[in-house]
């Protein structure tokens, strides 16, 4: 049986998955950390 | 612990570390993960397989001690009143529960060449779906909690006894017959080949820092939402 497809699958998904949650996390802290900034500057 | 109670002293720590962890997170990965795939040597048995060692062992490390962060957080949160440690408890469920999924997609894709079957209802495997379910749990408690900055009592007490399954996962392949190989690595030291060793704990090493960035972005995100809340509440209230 070859192994590749497998293995590649399975690097594919993991750097795939955990790139989504990087890019979202740091998405929502920019969303959140402007927000603040702006209602700080509109005292 | 308490000097970072302040959330202004935290987050001027947590800014300049979120970049670090990231950077060192992301160069590690992606040096780990590429000399795992094209120049480790592969298993006498296994075969090419082996490679989903490099990234299978990091996800389900952090799955793991994901869950062990959450139950030391909600220990802070009920003994010590810490006001971030329900923060931080909440920051970590949602990448607990991706790397506890990605722990048993590349287990399964493991399985299938290694063992022939893509799923068995082993001690293992099983104990690690029902830590997958209480991240769920975890995090659908922590949502009907409504505090937006925190999570409830009950949610802490949940995420404390949750952590029972830690040792059960850690001791199920010693205390049943499994097709998963029992701890490679021990305290006592480690049975695995330096050749294999090394490039793990590259990976192990990168996966941790980025989930160290991912947790102090969404604490940072947790915090900015709350000061946004507080604020419109006072200038609706003015």
């Amino acid at each position: 049986m070859n192994h590749w497809p497998f293995v590649l699958a399975a690097y594919a998904i993991v750097l795939i998955a955990t790139a989504a949650v990087i890019a979202g996390s740091y998405a929502a802290m920019r969303n959140a950390e402007n927000k603040a900034d702006q209602l700080g500057k509109r005292k | 612990m308490h000097a970072y109670a302040n959330p202004t002293r935290f987050l001027a720590l947590a800014k300049p570390l979120t970049l670090w962890f990231l950077i060192a997170g992301l160069g590690l990965v992606m040096f780990g993960s590429a000399y795992g795939l094209l120049y480790a040597p592969e298993d006498r048995l296994m075969g090419d397989s082996v490679r989903i060692l490099y990234i299978h062992v990091p996800t389900v490390w952090l799955a793991m001690g994901g869950w062990t962060g959450i139950a030391i957080a909600s220990i802070m949160q009920i003994v010590w009143r810490h006001p971030l440690a329900a923060v931080a408890a909440r920051a970590v469920a949602l990448p607990g529960a991706v790397f506890t999924a990605l722990g048993l997609i590349t287990g399964a894709i493991w399985a299938r060449p290694t063992w022939g079957a893509w799923w068995v209802w082993d001690g293992r495997v099983t104990s690690v779906l029902v830590l997958f379910f209480l991240y769920l749990a975890y995090i659908a408690l922590a949502n009907a909690s409504g505090d937006k900055g925190g999570v409830s009592r009950v949610t802490a007490i949940f995420g404390i006894v949750g952590a029972i399954n830690i040792p059960i996962i850690n001791r199920s392949v010693v205390w049943w017959n499994s097709l998963h190989q029992p701890a490679s690595i021990t305290v006592g030291g480690s049975s695995i080949d330096s050749a294999f060793l090394w490039p793990l704990m590259v990976n192990v090493t990168g996966f941790s820092l980025l989930f160290g960035a991912i947790v102090l972005m969404r604490m940072r995100a947790i915090l900015a939402e709350t000061k946004v809340e507080a604020r419109l509440k006072r200038m609706a209230a003015e």
